[in-house]
């Protein structure tokens, strides 16, 4: 790859290094093509995502009910029941008579939004912090360090409710939490990274042309750590979702009135006994497969960056 | 070793600290706390007087020694709801608790540990092809939505297993009734199959994953094409020399997986009514019962970093190389 930068290259150098990389990037696009094709699930999980991803967006445009709407006749309806007004229950409704396939298609929305929300979050006070500690190392570096041992040292779930039972309900509130729960993991890769960068000769040749510190750190090693990062927050908004949804079980996640996956999962509880079974089935099967897709997608990501470790397992 | 010992304490010291730390700040972060210890129809002086008997109206310094103080002592304060010390409830339930992760953890490893390296010495067969598809959707399904399709197969549709409760082992045991325990026991696994098997796939499947990737990695290794080209036997050489560095990982994770496990089995008891932290948790949390969610989640975290430290010191033990290296960077 074109981590040596163009280091004091004249005009015509950068074009033909621009020619040079553009062709790399398009061979690099076919090989993530060709792995991905030959792997046969990633496409399968792509293909879900980008249908997930269109629901939340497009959901309140296509979703046959108002999330919220109850109907008391209907209550606890058959999928595929047909209401009074033509309108038809496809995956059945709740206790309250709401529609599961239009709340459904609202809940992708919150756990698609705080899914990546979270990372972003994580993302960012990990690389930040993983980047100061390799590059800066000293007492920065222990600093940085003992306070991700702390809290890894602490069962992460436990931290959330407790953080989460005072501060109450709110997608923002638990975007927050979740977020800060992953920094940890962004940070020792990082640091990892940064600390086997910082000798390299490009950022040598970086420090030697009088570059600033902080473009030294920002603009030539962070660039090149990158790619690994994004193995991580594949599984990452994986295990976010799976956290988002248990914690909207546990009724510590948004607000009753927006619909989420896992407050549906809790709300099913009640009518579990009486073999509703659509409104526990359903929602389960959209995180299962949400969850399952970020999963492939990482395992797919980590195949195409490294293939020697697909060679090994 | 010593030096490593030394140093590990220490560093479990500085988490209990931080522990305690977070706990205090959590209370802290929304503002005055003291109205989540009154009602919402509080008048100001009821509230000015709860703020002075919970001690809020302090400096935040006096607050936090006052509140580890009260900690050391095992002073967690009233449960609101129970109007009883909180330390004592969560106390109660705790032996539920542990028979669940207990029975979780013994499950996941005992079945990851075949199940990886089935896999890993059948590569690219469909075994393989089995058990990492297993694997991959067992890290996929949420915890409790498991619970809850086994509660709808298992328990309502075949009726094989009881869908809630729980029968006591460890409360006898530790009352000295060892005849009631024993006599108890086969009744109490077999409430636990399936909160068990609800809590445990998680790392069942990771454990798997990570059995497979490791055994495939050693069996590459020089030591074992040594005692291949030695004439071993394969089983041999599969037990007696990759296995026993293979799973050397796994026993790494045992105190993390302890942790995941207890995050699993707060939200799996609450589908199962199952007694113990996690669903004492559960209704602390919606009566906003602080004190209560305090003491058990405290207590939870207590337990984990003594767990997290027990296995560590013992893998140092375990792993000769650690003793020559005088423990982990």
């Amino acid at each position: 790859m074109s981590e040596h930068g163009g280091v004091g290259a004249g005009p015509r150098t950068d074009a033909l290094l621009a020619a040079s990389r553009e062709s790399d990037f398009r061979r690099e696009l076919r090989r993530a093509a060709r792995v991905m094709v030959d792997a046969r699930w990633p496409v399968f999980a792509v293909i879900f995502l980008f249908l997930t991803a269109l629901a939340a967006i497009f959901g309140p445009l296509v979703a046959p009910f108002d999330p919220n709407r109850q109907n008391l006749v209907l209550r606890l309806a058959d999928p595929m029941t047909t209401g009074p007004d033509g309108g038809v229950f496809w995956l059945g409704s709740d206790a309250l008579g709401r529609d599961v396939l239009t709340r459904l298609l609202y809940g992708a929305r919150i756990s698609l939004t705080v899914g990546i929300a979270a990372i972003s979050v994580g993302g960012t006070i990990g690389i930040i912090a993983g980047l100061m500690a390799g590059y800066f190392g000293g007492w920065v570096d222990d600093v940085v360090m003992r306070l991700g041992d702390i809290q890894l040292a602490f069962p992460f779930i436990l931290l959330a409710i407790m953080f989460l039972v005072v501060l109450g309900a709110g997608v923002w509130n638990l975007v927050l939490v979740l977020g800060i729960g992953q920094w940890v993991t962004y940070a020792r890769i990082v640091r990892a990274d940064t600390l086997s960068l910082r000798e390299k000769e490009f950022v040598e040749a970086a420090r030697a042309l009088g570059d600033s510190t902080p473009s030294i750190i920002f603009r030539t090693i962070l660039p090149n750590i990158l790619a690994p990062l994004t193995v991580i927050a594949s599984f990452n908004v994986a295990s976010v979702i799976l956290s988002e949804a248990a914690l909207s079980f546990l009724g510590l996640g948004v607000p009753p009135s927006v619909p989420t996956w896992g407050s549906m999962l809790a709300e099913s509880r009640d009518t579990l006994v009486a073999n509703k079974w659509w409104l526990a089935v359903f929602p389960g099967v959209a995180i299962m497969l949400t969850v399952l897709s970020f999963n492939i997608l990482g395992d797919w990501l980590r195949d195409f960056l490294d293939p020697r470790l697909r060679e090994r397992t | 070793m010593g030096a490593y010992v030394l140093r590990r304490l220490i560093q479990s010291v500085v988490v209990v600290i931080g522990v305690t730390l977070v706990s205090f700040l959590a209370l802290q972060i929304g503002g005055d706390p003291t109205y989540l210890f009154v009602s919402e129809r509080a008048s100001l002086e009821e509230i000015e007087a709860a703020r002075r008997a919970l001690g809020f109206d302090r400096p935040l310094h006096v607050q936090y020694l006052s509140f580890v103080g009260d900690l050391v002592r095992g002073d967690f304060g009233q449960s609101l709801s129970y109007r009883q010390p909180a330390m004592g409830i969560v106390l109660e339930a705790l032996p539920a608790t542990i028979e669940l992760t207990l029975f979780s953890m013994l499950m996941a490893l005992s079945l990851a540990i075949p199940l990886g390296v089935l896999a890993a010495i059948n590569r690219g067969t469909a075994w393989d092809g089995s058990v990492t598809t297993f694997a991959m959707l067992g890290q996929s399904i949420p915890n409790f939505w498991l619970g809850i399709m086994m509660i709808l197969v298992f328990g309502l549709y075949l009726r094989w297993f009881p869908i809630s409760g729980h029968v006591p082992f460890l409360t006898p045991l530790i009352a000295g009734d060892v005849g009631t325990a024993f006599g108890n026991l086969p009744r109490t696994l077999f409430h636990l199959v399936l909160p068990g098997l609800a809590v445990g796939t998680y790392s069942l499947a990771r454990n798997t994953r990570l059995v497979r990737s490791s055994l495939l990695e050693v069996l590459e290794e020089d030591y074992v094409r040594t005692a291949r080209s030695k004439g071993l036997p394969e089983k041999r050489v599969l037990f007696h020399h990759a296995l026993r560095n293979a799973w050397l990982p796994v026993v790494t994770v045992i105190g993390l997986e302890f942790g995941f496990l207890l995050g699993g089995v707060v939200v799996v008891e609450t589908v199962f009514s199952y007694p113990g932290i996690g669903r004492l948790l559960f209704a602390a949390i919606n009566q906003r019962d602080i004190p209560l969610v305090q003491a058990g989640v405290i207590l939870l975290a207590g337990i984990f970093i003594i767990l997290n430290l027990l296995v560590d010191l013992i893998y140092v033990r375990l792993d000769p190389r650690m003793k020559l290296a005088g423990g982990r960077g």
